[in-house]
């Protein structure tokens, strides 16, 4: 299936781009799509943490990606 | 009750301290931040506010409402900023009115710190000679 991502702060600056369009298995969950963005992007190992939110909810490493979910990577936050 | 804004023009302290005033409430805490001159010794130019808008707007309710619950406030404001900040400019207030001023503090407190921790906004600092995204490397 296919996943849009959309990334802000560094994670923007990382996969070079504003969205990133993601081919991945059917039902995989938020920990493979970490690590596929990982294998990918090397940078991304060197952030203090990587979060990923879905449908403007953070979601853990075992929940399950659908197709039309809106998937954000959340480097980390410095608001305030 | 609770207003949070995201804004992209300048925050307005009265509209805050308005917006949380209450017959009941025995005290008000503002925190006010703004945009310093230096970092770790180093001038700073300006400030770069970027947000996710939707998941920082319902963010930050979630910690207005989690306070309002815990120390039983009146009413919490909670307003960023996003663009560009110039020294002086202000990022965020944040409001809170109880009844008891001991648990505004703590409410306040409570609030920035876990914005900082949550909300889904990101700060780059420029300087003279390049830019950095704050806190995002160990």
């Amino acid at each position: 299936m296919k996943i849009e991502i959309l990334a802000f702060g560094i994670a923007k600056d990382i996969i070079k781009n504003r969205t990133i369009s993601l081919d991945i298995p059917e039902g995989s969950n938020v920990g493979f799509l970490k690590n596929e963005l990982t294998n990918r992007f090397p940078d991304f190992q060197k952030l203090k943490s990587l979060a990923i939110a879905v449908n403007e909810e953070y979601q853990t490493d075992e929940f399950n990606l659908k197709e039309k979910d809106e998937v954000v990577i959340i480097p980390p936050v410095s608001g305030g | 009750m609770i207003d949070i804004q995201l804004k992209d023009t300048a925050l307005s302290i009265e509209d805050c301290t308005g917006f949380v005033a209450s017959d009941s409430a025995g005290g008000t805490t503002v925190f006010i931040g703004t945009v310093r001159n230096k970092t770790k010794g180093k001038a700073v130019v300006r400030l770069e506010f970027e947000a996710y808008p939707p998941m920082a707007i319902s963010e930050m309710r979630k910690i207005a409402e989690q306070a309002k619950e815990k120390w039983n406030a009146e009413k919490i404001c909670i307003h960023h900023r996003t663009g560009i900040l110039d020294i002086g400019e202000i990022p965020v207030i944040i409001a809170v009115a109880t009844p008891h001023r001991k648990a505004a503090f703590a409410a306040c407190q409570f609030c920035i710190d876990t914005l900082k921790e949550t909300v889904p906004i990101w700060k780059k600092e420029i300087f003279e000679d390049g830019e950095v995204w704050v806190a995002a490397h160990p």
